[in-house]
Parts: structure tokens; sequence; C-alpha cells
């Protein structure tokens, strides 16, 4: 005699959850955690969210570095406040990837091991306290240029980890624009610093945006999902758009003998971007990829006994 | 008996399964729970979820959302409750969940027809 057979539910039509989901991103409705989705929508999304959540963890070092010789209490205050917001940065994204079934500790060895990438502008050292300035003014306002579509990604927590981050990455860009026009009123070798560290950061700078957008792999996908809402070309060119009378006020000079308003578009063109950098950075070969590895792999082993110290206390506390 | 390896430069150390191991230093955080957070913006709202973080313990976890989300004064209250003790609708059975109230336009204030000159309603 056979057993009885089990009153299983059916099992879920594989066309009709993808049609559920494209009719959500079709009606431009934000796809929620337990929803269904097509892997490679998760796959892509804990990559990005991932090299995100990297970028601002490792983006606590280049400024990081300048927290004992900051020249005021004022502006210790300030760093430490921005230094601490980018922590808080990296905390939203991972708990918005985690959402995805990622673990964060497991995201971070992966980082640690180099299997996943970060940003490659914070692979280039911090030598003057102007780069503190610069760093706010141009990678944090590429990074707000990049982050404020992020708000309406078709992904409803990590759109709502960007709208968190961008609240905050305002007061980023304008205690590093005030900086800066601090330094341009005071002596000629300060500003020459201010020049000096515009003239290193500003092509870097465009790199954020990626690879033009006939060498972009991910992007058209990520378009069509509305993970992504626009170009890095066309993000690029905002941002170029957006700094020019910026640094008009400020003074100086950006480091581009092509760079001119183009009467025709009211856009300004500006001169071709060195990709093999780029690709040399990103591949590991930049001026501090090994320090920056370095340090975040000495953050978790060297102060695991703080974990374990907490772990064990809870331990006690719960009993 | 023991058996006896060389281990981490310590020298020569017995590892039988009668010695106590002491947690590998990388494991620890892992086994922190995932807690919700919820955080009241000012008196009179409700409390908003606004994200999560892993805490050894609930005390702690306390502690480490007011540092992290609440820096710039966005709430005057915290909860965190682990994430394992929610218990939540599943989007499967979406339908059967909430079509009892879709057929129901009765319950709105729009179902009914009152004339336009009748004050106050």
């Amino acid at each position: 005699m056979s057993a009885p057979t089990l009153d299983r539910p059916a099992a879920p039509d594989e066309a009709a959850l993808q049609a559920q989901f494209d009719a959500t991103i079709a009606a431009d409705h934000r796809i929620e955690p337990r929803d269904w989705m097509p892997e490679a929508y998760r796959s892509g999304l804990v990559r990005q969210i991932a090299q995100h959540a990297h970028s601002e963890i490792i983006g606590m070092q280049p400024e990081g570095d300048w927290l004992l010789a900051a020249p005021s209490l004022r502006r210790k205050a300030i760093l430490l406040a921005k230094v601490q917001d980018e922590a808080g940065h990296g905390m939203y994204l991972y708990s918005a990837a985690e959402t995805l079934g990622a673990d964060r500790a497991d995201l971070t060895d992966k980082l640690i091991e180099r299997k996943q990438k970060y940003s490659s502008i914070f692979n280039y050292p911090t030598l003057t306290y102007a780069d503190v300035g610069v760093i706010g003014w141009l990678v944090d306002g590429a990074a707000i240029c990049n982050q404020v579509p992020l708000c309406r990604s078709s992904y409803g927590p990590y759109a709502r980890a960007m709208i968190r981050v961008c609240k905050e990455e305002s007061f980023h860009q304008r205690q590093g624009y005030e900086l800066l026009m601090t330094m341009m009123r005071g002596t000629d070798a300060q500003r020459a610093m201010v020049q000096d560290a515009v003239d290193r950061w500003w092509a870097p700078s465009l790199m954020m945006f990626g690879p033009p957008d006939d060498d972009s792999p991910n992007s058209a996908q990520s378009m069509k999902w509305g993970v992504k809402r626009h170009s890095n070309d066309e993000l690029r060119q905002r941002f170029v758009d957006m700094t020019v009378p910026q640094a008009e006020v400020l003074g100086v000079t950006l480091p581009d003998p092509e760079l001119a308003l183009d009467p025709a578009t009211g856009r300004y063109r500006f001169g071709a971007i060195d990709w093999t950098e780029f690709k040399q950075v990103i591949a590991g070969k930049g001026p501090c990829n090994d320090e920056r590895i370095a340090r975040r792999r000495a953050a978790r082993d060297d102060n695991a006994w703080v974990t374990e110290a907490a772990t064990a206390y809870a331990g006690k506390h719960s009993r | 008996m023991s058996d006896v390896t060389a281990e981490g430069g310590h020298g020569a150390v017995p590892t039988g399964p009668e010695i106590p191991v002491e947690p590998k230093a990388s494991t620890a955080r892992r086994d922190w729970p995932l807690y919700e957070v919820f955080v009241r913006g000012k008196r009179g709202l409700n409390h908003v979820h606004v994200g999560s973080l892993h805490a050894p313990d609930d005390e702690m976890a306390v502690h480490a959302a007011r540092d992290l989300y609440t820096r710039r004064n966005e709430g005057v209250s915290i909860w965190v409750v682990r994430a394992a003790d929610i218990t939540a609708s599943s989007p499967d059975e979406k339908d059967p969940m909430f079509a009892p109230s879709g057929d129901k336009v009765y319950r709105h204030p729009t179902f009914y027809e009152i004339p336009d000159d009748v004050p106050h309603m």
C-alpha cells in the first residue's frame, strides 16, 4: 500500500513570479526584501551595495590620517564627525545588503581578501590638510551626484539607506568647501596648497563615476531594473557642470586645458580621462591599495578582543 | 591521552578534545544576533523602522542604535527587537491576506453620496 499523498501547495510558478516582479519594476514601485526576485537582480545588488559599503569604510582612512594633525579643535571636531558618518554610512549599507541574504562579517572578509572592490578614489594619499577640504568638495560632491539618484533605486532598503546617506553628505561637502575658502583667504602658501590638492584630486574624482558608457558592462541591466537611474557619463557631466562655477568662486583652476563651456549645449566640455590609470588602481596597483587593505585587516584582527569581550559580557548578564 | 602539536609559535601544546579551545576571533561577531531598530522622531509620532544592526545583547543594541541612527537628533526614543522575534505576513500569501478588505468599499467615507449642501460632513 502506498503512503497517502500529502496536500502540498503547488510549486510557485517561476514565470508568474517573474511577471509580478517585472510589473512592480514597470510601475516604478519598490522591491522589498521578502519579494521574489531574479537571482541576477539579487546578486547584482549584493555586489553593488557591498562595494558601496566597503567604499564608505575604507573611505574613513584617507581623512582619518589627519585626525591627530587637525589645525584646530574646531576642525578636529568636524573631521571626527565626518569620519564617524562614513562609518555610519557603511553600516546602513551592510544592513541593506543583509536584507538580501548577505552576511556582514563575510562581506568584510571578502573585502580583506580582495574578492570585492571599493571605490578607486580611496587609493590616493592625503598629503596635506588641503586634501581634507578637497575630498569634501570634490569627492563627496561626486558621491552626491552618484547617490542622489540612488534614493529612487528600485530596491527599497538600498533606496532608504541612500536617503539617510544623502542627508548627511551635504554636511561633508559644505565643511570641505568652507575649509578651502578659509585657506584661500590665507597666505600664498595656503592657496598653493589648495591648488596642489585640486590638481591631484580632479582626475581621480572624474573617474569615480566609473568607466564610460560604452565600456560599462553592468550598466544596461542595472538601468533596466531601476537599480541605477542615470548612466556613468551623464552623472560625470552633471558633476563637471556643477563644479566649474564652484571652482571659480573659490579661485582655483581645474587642471584641464580643454575644459570649456559649450555655448550650444550650456554644458562643459572636458579633456579625455586616463582610463589606464583607473584600471591600474581598480586592479590593486594604486598608490595606497595595499596600505588600505592592511589597515582594514588590522582593524578586524587586532580589535577582535573588543567583540570577544562584549560577547563574554553579554553571556554573563543573560544568565 | 592528548595529541600534541606545534601551534602558532607557542611550542608544543596538547590538542585533544578535552582541551578547551578559545573561540576563533573572527567568528565571535558572526554570532551576534541581528536587531531591527525603530526610532520615534519626536513626541507625538510613532516609532518607525530605520534599519538594523548586530549586537551581543539588548542593552548594547540600544547603545549601538543611538550611535548609528541618532547622530543628529533624529529621535527621542529607540526600540530594538531581535529580527528573529518578528512574525511577518508572507508576500506569497499577499492576495488571501489582504483581499478581504479590497471588496469592502462601504468601509470608506467616499462610498456614501451626500448632497453638497449638507454642511460639516
